[in-house]
């Protein structure tokens, strides 16, 4: 007898399908929007939130670590723009233009509009929805990610955004700062997709940051779609950095062109459950692709960084660079899959995943994937999980450098690696500035 | 007072195996003590307990540094109060820049000395001055610590941190290995311009070798985890044409 045993519906479920039916009325967007977030939520409400036994989600129950929905955070008020006018301040002085996403919502006068280059446009999702445009369904709504539960509920309430689109063969000096904030201090949700175009042989520098307050139990889903045309470069930094009890779901999708070139690098230090997924797709010709992320964790943090690899095209090359740094009873999570298409001939792809270990309680799980359907190919992953080394930090000592800051010399060489890749200077300062704060915490 | 370090008794054992069998030893201000011995005779554990490298347990003795009680302090204390090991196999540590770390000990020392601490121009000065008296290439400096580097190159950094920090007591634990003639004696003219009135060495070697460039004024044979006989240079020849063989029988 075949009997199909159906979960009862979690709280956050229920609270989920509820809170849809609310506000799906007032979101943005005409009749082919509307569609579009019916049939999102319709698949999520069959699947429901995943648990330990969805492959993708093996290390992040949401179904255990989702305990129930948060109604849509109000649109900004004066207050909230005020406390908002801080965020990104690792990033200020910089001369980055500020694109600033408060509670969700874009705002404009806090963002700097002026003297925008020729060629770059930039939006709120919210106009380009009430237009009717399909921006839902492409990128990470697109068909490969789109049963993807973080991404089907991102599709269904996404309130804003930005959209930006970089014509050909612009070249964007001035790097672009999305800074994301949540301000509210009751419990609430936000549900944001972006869209970020880099047209052919155009150059760009995006920096995007997401932070809360503490002890606050909000829930952020941000998702952001890359298109990287062909001959274009395009470097993404992303830093999250979330209060201590916020749930954080995160999405990227890119889409890498003809000797086109993503660097991609991320740094979690922040939020009471995180996770961040990454699907780039090489569909171009001889497209680099790189990938340095690190996560320094505390308490009982929990960050997954969940990375999806796709090489369409050949001659395509990509870098994955994974680094965790576990302290207390914190648990850190990577999975990697590289996937080479039939046809992907003369690929070049190498994975790493290294976990240091800062606690007897401390957890990190690593599972990387190679998926290959083509025989001419050089791929390679490797993972490592240890310990501070005792000998290095008896011979920093030896040398008059006290245990604390033998450590601390220790993990910043540890997390160095995915920092200093960064081109520009004044980023990687940035990033070592928040790595100097994690390493100082309790202090 | 001109006593430097005083060991008295010292008995230590590793994972249940007794090292150190109460060795006595004194190095006076400006002295260089040569430490021979056959292998396994507990060269490297005298090194390792004088630095408090962790894992090695202390059951009996004392060792006074300065007339302070050396073993009591954590290992960043002892290098701070003058106590300097340069290791036999100095460690790579990847992504930490040889002149940051330099610099980070050498401020975490004078920090704890009570002293001001000394700008990155002031100590990058004085680090490619001793780089060049040690033929150390610049661009070394900027790599990782030891990541890469020949075995002469390491223990030529070793030798330059020792100059920079400046300690007053300096234990070299086989400096000689794994260097040619050539790099042993660069690193050899470098430990002999730190000879000062006020300073002690402690040269631990196999190999009479290094003491024709490092000249002690006093030769110890270590054997069985005691000193066995102390006597002048001329031992160190003496334990070059006869070996080791009376001193372990007489351990034995």
């Amino acid at each position: 007898m075949n009997v199909q045993i159906r979960p009862a519906k979690t709280a956050a479920e229920i609270g989920l399908a509820d809170l849809f039916a609310s506000v799906r009325g007032s979101l943005p967007g005409g009749r082919e929007v509307g569609a579009i977030r019916l049939d999102a939520f319709g698949r999520f409400a069959t699947a429901g939130l995943p648990h330990a036994r969805h492959e993708a989600w093996k290390y992040t129950d949401l179904r255990r670590l989702m305990r129930d929905a948060k109604p849509l955070a109000p649109r900004p008020d004066a207050g909230a723009k005020l406390r908002a006018g801080s965020a990104g301040a690792l990033f200020a002085g910089l001369g980055l233009r500020r694109l600033v996403i408060v509670d969700g919502a874009f705002v404009p006068e806090l963002s700097d509009l002026a003297d925008i280059e020729a060629g770059v446009s930039i939006r709120s999702t919210a106009s380009a929805l009430a237009a009717d445009e399909p921006i839902l369904s492409q990128g990470s709504g697109a068909a490969a990610l789109m049963n993807d539960t973080a991404v089907a509920l991102n599709t269904a309430l996404a309130s804003d955004g930005v959209v930006i689109s970089i014509a050909p063969e612009v070249v964007v000096e001035r790097p672009i700062h999305l800074v994301f904030i949540t301000t509210t201090d009751t419990p609430a949700a936000t549900f944001t997709r972006s869209r970020l175009v880099v047209g052919e042989d155009a150059r760009a520098v995006v920096i995007e940051t997401h932070e809360g307050p503490d002890q606050s139990e909000y829930q952020v889903n941000a998702a952001l779609d890359l298109v990287v045309g062909d001959g274009a470069k395009l470097d993404h930094v992303r830093m999250v950095s979330e209060g201590d009890a916020a749930l954080h779901l995160s999405t990227l999708a890119a889409i890498v062109g003809v000797r086109a070139s993503l660097r991609e690098f991320s740094l979690v230090t922040g939020g009471a459950v995180v996770r961040n997924q990454l699907s780039l797709t090489l569909t171009g010709e001889g497209a680099v692709a790189g990938v340095n992320a690190a996560s320094l964790l505390a308490g009982r943090q929990h960050v997954d960084t969940t990375l999806l690899v796709d090489h369409v095209a050949p001659g395509a090359q990509s870098r994955e660079l994974f680094k965790a740094v576990v302290d207390d009873e914190a648990r850190a999570a990577f999975q990697g899959k590289i996937t080479v298409r039939p046809g992907a001939q003369q690929t070049d792809a190498r994975m790493m995943a290294r976990a240091l270990l800062l606690s007897d309680d401390a957890v990190a799980n690593c599972k990387p994937e190679l998926e290959i359907f083509a025989d001419d190919v050089q791929c390679g992953h490797g993972s490592t999980t240890g310990a501070l080394d005792d000998e290095l930090k008896f011979y920093l000592m030896a040398r008059g450098i006290p245990g604390n800051e033998a450590e601390a010399l220790l993990i910043r060489a540890f997390v160095g690696e995915v920092i200093d890749a960064i081109e520009r200077e004044d980023l990687r300062d940035a990033l070592s500035r928040e790595m100097a704060n994690w390493l100082a915490r309790g202090e | 007072m001109t006593e430097l370090l005083k060991i008295r008794g010292l008995e230590a054992r590793v994972d249940d195996r007794k090292i150190l069998n109460g060795l006595d030893l004194i190095v006076n201000k400006g002295e260089i003590h040569a430490i021979m011995g056959p292998n396994g005779a507990g060269k490297s554990t005298l090194s390792y307990v004088l630095a408090g490298k962790p894992g090695y347990e202390i059951t009996g003795g004392e060792v006074l540094f300065n007339g302070e009680n050396l073993l009591a302090m954590a290992p960043d204390e002892r290098a701070a109060r003058g106590l300097f090991l340069a290791f036999q196999y100095p460690l790579e540590i990847p992504g930490v820049a040889t002149l940051t770390f330099l610099r980070s000990a050498l401020n975490a020392q004078r920090k704890k000395r009570g002293e001001e601490e000394m700008s990155s121009p002031e100590v990058l000065k004085r680090v490619r001055a001793l780089a060049k008296q040690l033929g150390i290439d610049p661009e070394m400096l900027k790599r990782p610590l030891n990541v890469g580097f020949s075995g002469g190159e390491k223990k030529r950094n070793e030798t330059l941190q020792m100059a920079l920090l400046e300690p007053r007591l300096c234990v070299l634990d086989e400096t000689d290995s794994g260097l040619d003639i050539d790099a042993l004696r660069i690193v050899a003219d470098g430990v002999n311009r730190l000879r000062a009135a006020d300073r002690g060495m402690i040269v631990i070697t196999h190999y009479q070798r290094l003491l024709d460039y490092i000249v002690p004024d006093v030769v110890h044979v270590l054997s069985a985890g005691r000193i066995v006989k102390t006597g002048g240079k001329e031992l160190a020849l003496e334990l070059e044409a006869a070996g080791y063989a009376q001193y372990q029988n007489e351990a034995a």
